[in-house]
């Protein structure tokens, strides 16, 4: 038995320690919005905050977040008001939809870290989640779009 | 139109099903009780299949097309909202399941493809919406007791004087009167959202993990599938050995099928462990003796005979043996697989004499067909749902349902309620990719320093052959192996010229890949055009506008011309390249500019005109644009599929690479304000981007791109 606080929920789960923490998460929670992409690592759809930290849940073994806190896409916010949700919707950046609840964890913790990022920041900090659809060039403006956002008092 | 796209569009308007003409096979049926459909509640109003109006006043938009990322979502909810003139704040989108009024208007079976949802849909949606309003104006004028004329709609409400009714209140009403079939359009000039940039209804839903793909479908009771596939392509599986599989936790079933052995469990973890734990014996068969670097040589070979002639004019033998100057080229291009970010998925519930499915599909119909005809049932008696789409670019419209029937197989083999999921690597190696392509091309130049021969002969498996699509091939010609050659808009100025076309078999399977034959022709007719203006000591914007004759192929030239600065000089270790092509209907015509350091090449910014005809919501038409640029640019860096002794050698993004944020470049793009014919916007955004690029390649090194993707020594100076 392995315990966990997804979204602020504590969870008791039986599962082996080196089950990936994304199938904890899709296939026992049924927390659906994040995504398998790669199952190794490679495309940032499966991205959740583990204690604050963007993690690749495809490739972290369950025992690595006992008893730690685990935030997913569907904690972001309850009521839609993070900034780069706002964001995301006012730049239209979704397409297909389907890499973008990894991407908004990326940028979450991107945000926080540096609250004024310029391109080479966003570039960096965001490489690592592929986006089939391109909607990169969105994403960096809804960044800079959250950014501003984030400085004027948060999202309206 | 292209010949291309009016051939396709042909073959399928007088395909068996379809009754009436293009564009007029517009049919309301009288109640939602006809289309099998659950019936509304008597207070809700049912004009029409596409729409219903509740008495919260919420407009419900069904789309007989589905969203994979191309935003019909919203673009054909702002048709119909545009005549009925609702509140679009109140407006609810879903998909539509299989049923005869949501076939397409022109292809006459329900599909999503060919970038053709919005022109397609453009008069069936705005009807619809015309007609539910002119019930409801006529219910109100009857509430009110005025003449209809005296009454007007606006934002889900109908006012007359000081009299007003919302569309909710009045829908119950509605719903009794008789479905006018002789409403009136709105004239442009009064349209409200047509043409205006609109938000995308569903970002809300893929920005907080709300929407729903079919990867994300559960139920109780549901298991999941992973399917042990062959190595090479036509295996079959002999026998199997589960007994380490079964053995671990999670682990239910282990079943052989057609296309292998499932392993079902109950999380993906376990079955895809149950799979690695597999030992299969397969018959191999010949796919085992394939290998890419041969097949090029053995479609070196063919090309040097004679073809299926695909397009000729006057005698271009002894047209090219009269020029004393000449090209001669061989162009390559390698198997492409689609890579959705969601990999290919489907639920299936049997039980007794009824299946239920649920999976993101570009070919609804299809695929009920396909899984009744496993099952044994009737089509009516599969009941399909679809959840959006994780991306498509084609991988989701498999004539032969290939990720559907796998799962209906693996439900009907083991009596279980499954999910089946393909992993990554399922996927790159899964076969359906974009056909390898081998172009060998003659050019006999003029005395004017225009083309004055051209021979060319393109070589690459047919898509279509022995699919359920085969109809399209008329005269021996797969118009999807040679558009954007046989059709393009150059032959018209060069008076002999032969397009050939060899059609070989290959083992593995092929698929239309966003923007189809245009992802291979494109790129050889506009890298040529260039080379023979650098040979004519001609800018590549002057050479075009000498030979092309084409009004929009011009204008989206000098659109872009003019847009990227195509006539100012360049900083110093900056080059740019431009191409123009015509597919799907719309004119695309790009610039790239470049540089390159020390073996690699940065792609500073994109520049790109479209000549679609109506840009119905701009802003959607502008995402494809960007969607096309970037999807074309992992092509012309990283995409190929190789196979060696049968088996494909890349499995997962580490070796198929796709491009990410810090290669992505600035991209401007600019709509054509044009009153011209609609086109499509999802796939004409692909083709110009990869030669645009290797003509900058060309201002650079001075040597030409013959074979994608890219290779090093393109990157470096002659």
């Amino acid at each position: 038995m392995i315990k966990l606080t997804v979204n602020d929920q504590p969870y008791t789960v039986d599962v082996e320690p080196t089950m990936p923490l994304l199938w904890v998460i899709r296939d026992v929670l049924h927390l659906t919005g994040t995504k398998y992409g790669c199952g190794m690592a490679q495309c940032g759809a499966c991205t959740v905050h583990l204690n604050g930290e963007a993690v690749r849940s495809c490739v972290t073994p369950v025992k690595r977040a006992e008893n730690q806190k685990v935030t997913t896409i569907e904690g972001l916010s309850t009521d839609f008001s993070h900034p780069l949700q706002q964001a995301w919707q006012e730049e239209d950046v979704p397409q297909c939809g389907y890499c973008q609840s990894g991407q908004l964890m990326s940028a979450a913790v991107l945000l926080r870290e540096n609250p004024n990022p310029t391109d080479q920041d966003i570039d960096d900090a965001m490489s690592g989640n592929i986006c089939r659809c391109g909607t990169y060039p969105r994403i960096r403006k809804a960044i800079h779009r959250a950014a501003a956002m984030q400085k004027t008092g948060g999202a309206q | 139109m292209s010949q291309s796209t009016y051939t396709r569009r042909r073959f399928l308007k007088t395909g068996s099903t379809v009754t009436g003409g293009l564009l007029l096979s517009f049919f309301i049926p009288a109640s939602a009780k006809r289309l099998g459909e659950k019936a509304g509640s008597n207070s809700t109003f049912v004009p029409n299949a596409y729409l219903n109006i509740t008495p919260d006043n919420n407009v419900k938009i069904m789309l007989a097309h589905v969203e994979m990322g191309q935003g019909v979502w919203t673009t054909l909810p702002m048709l119909i909202a545009e005549e009925l003139d609702c509140d679009w704040n109140k407006v609810i989108v879903e998909h539509a399941g299989p049923g005869e009024p949501y076939k397409h208007t022109a292809y006459g079976l329900q599909i999503t493809g060919g970038s053709t949802s919005t022109w397609s849909e453009f008069d069936r949606y705005r009807q619809a919406g015309a007609t539910a309003k002119a019930m409801l104006l006529e219910a109100a004028a009857k509430q009110f007791n005025v003449p209809v004329s005296s009454c007007r709609a606006e934002k889900g409400f109908v006012i007359a004087g000081d009299k007003r009714a919302s569309y909710g209140e009045l829908a119950e009403a509605a719903g009794k009167l008789t479905v006018p079939t002789n409403v009136t359009l709105k004239d442009k000039k009064d349209w409200l959202l047509l043409g205006k940039p609109t938000k995308r209804l569903d970002a809300k839903a893929k920005s907080n993990g709300a929407a729903q793909f079919g990867m994300d479908v559960h139920f109780p009771g549901m298991l999941i599938a992973v399917v042990a596939h062959a190595p090479v392509f036509g295996a079959t599986p002999q026998s199997f050995d589960a007994t380490a599989a079964k053995a671990i936790t999670g682990v239910r079933d282990v079943v052989k099928i057609p296309t292998g052995v499932a392993v079902i469990a109950d999380h993906f973890w376990a079955a895809k462990k149950g799979r690695d734990a597999l030992k299969i014996t397969w018959n191999m068969g010949p796919g085992e003796n394939f290998s890419t670097a041969s097949q090029f040589d053995s479609y070196r070979k063919l090309a040097e005979t004679k073809g299926t002639p695909a397009a000729q004019a006057g005698n271009v033998t002894d047209a090219l043996a009269k020029t004393t100057k000449q090209i001669k080229a061989e162009y390559i291009f390698p198997y492409l697989a689609h890579a959705p970010m969601e990999p290919l998925n489907c639920t299936v519930k049997v039980s007794g004499n009824s299946c239920e499915i649920w999976t993101g599909t570009q070919m609804p119909g299809v695929d009920q067909a396909t899984a009744a005809s496993i099952l044994g049932l009737k089509p009516e008696q599969v009941k399909l749902n679809i959840l959006f789409l994780g991306g498509g670019f084609g991988r989701r419209a498999t004539p032969t349902s290939d990720f559907v029937s796998e799962a209906v197989q693996v439900a009907k083999a083991s009596g279980k309620f499954i999910k089946l999921v393909w992993s990554r690597e399922d996927d790159i190696r899964g076969g359906y990719y974009r056909p390898a392509f081998l172009h060998a091309v003659q050019i006999g130049i003029g005395e004017n320093g225009l083309p004055a021969a051209w021979k060319h002969t393109l070589v690459g498996q047919s898509i279509v052959a022995g699919t359920p699509f085969q109809g399209m091939i008329k005269n021996g010609i797969d118009p999807t192996s040679a558009e954007g050659v046989m059709d393009s808009p150059y032959l018209e100025s060069i008076p002999d010229h032969a397009i050939e076309l060899h059609s070989p078999k290959a083992p593995p399977t092929v698929l239309w890949w966003r923007s189809v034959g245009h992802t291979h022709t494109a790129f050889v007719m506009e890298t040529l055009i260039d080379e023979l203006a650098t040979a004519a000591g001609k800018d590549p914007v002057a050479y075009r506008r000498d030979l092309l004759k084409s009004k929009r192929h011009l204008g989206v030239l000098e659109l872009v011309a003019d847009k990227s600065g195509w006539n100012k000089p360049l900083p110093a270790g900056r080059f740019r390249g431009i191409a123009v092509h015509e597919s799907f209907g719309s004119y695309v015509s790009q610039v790239a500019e470049i540089s390159l350091d020390n073996g690699h090449l940065k792609v500073h910014r994109v520049v790109c005109a479209i000549d679609c005809g109506l840009a119905v919501n701009p802003e959607g038409v502008r995402a494809q644009m960007e969607s096309g640029i970037i999807y074309g640019l992992t092509a012309v860096l990283y995409g190929e599929i190789s196979l060696n002794n049968g088996r494909v050698q890349q499995r997962n993004f580490h070796d198929y690479k796709i491009l990410r944020m810090n290669e992505t470049p600035q991209i401007e793009v600019y709509i054509a304000d044009s009153t011209e014919k609609m086109g499509g916007a999802g796939e004409p955004g692909v083709p110009p981007l990869a030669p645009a690029i290797a003509n900058a390649l060309f201002a650079a090194t001075g040597k030409r791109v013959r074979k994608l993707p890219l290779q090093a020594a393109d990157l470096m100076k002659a």
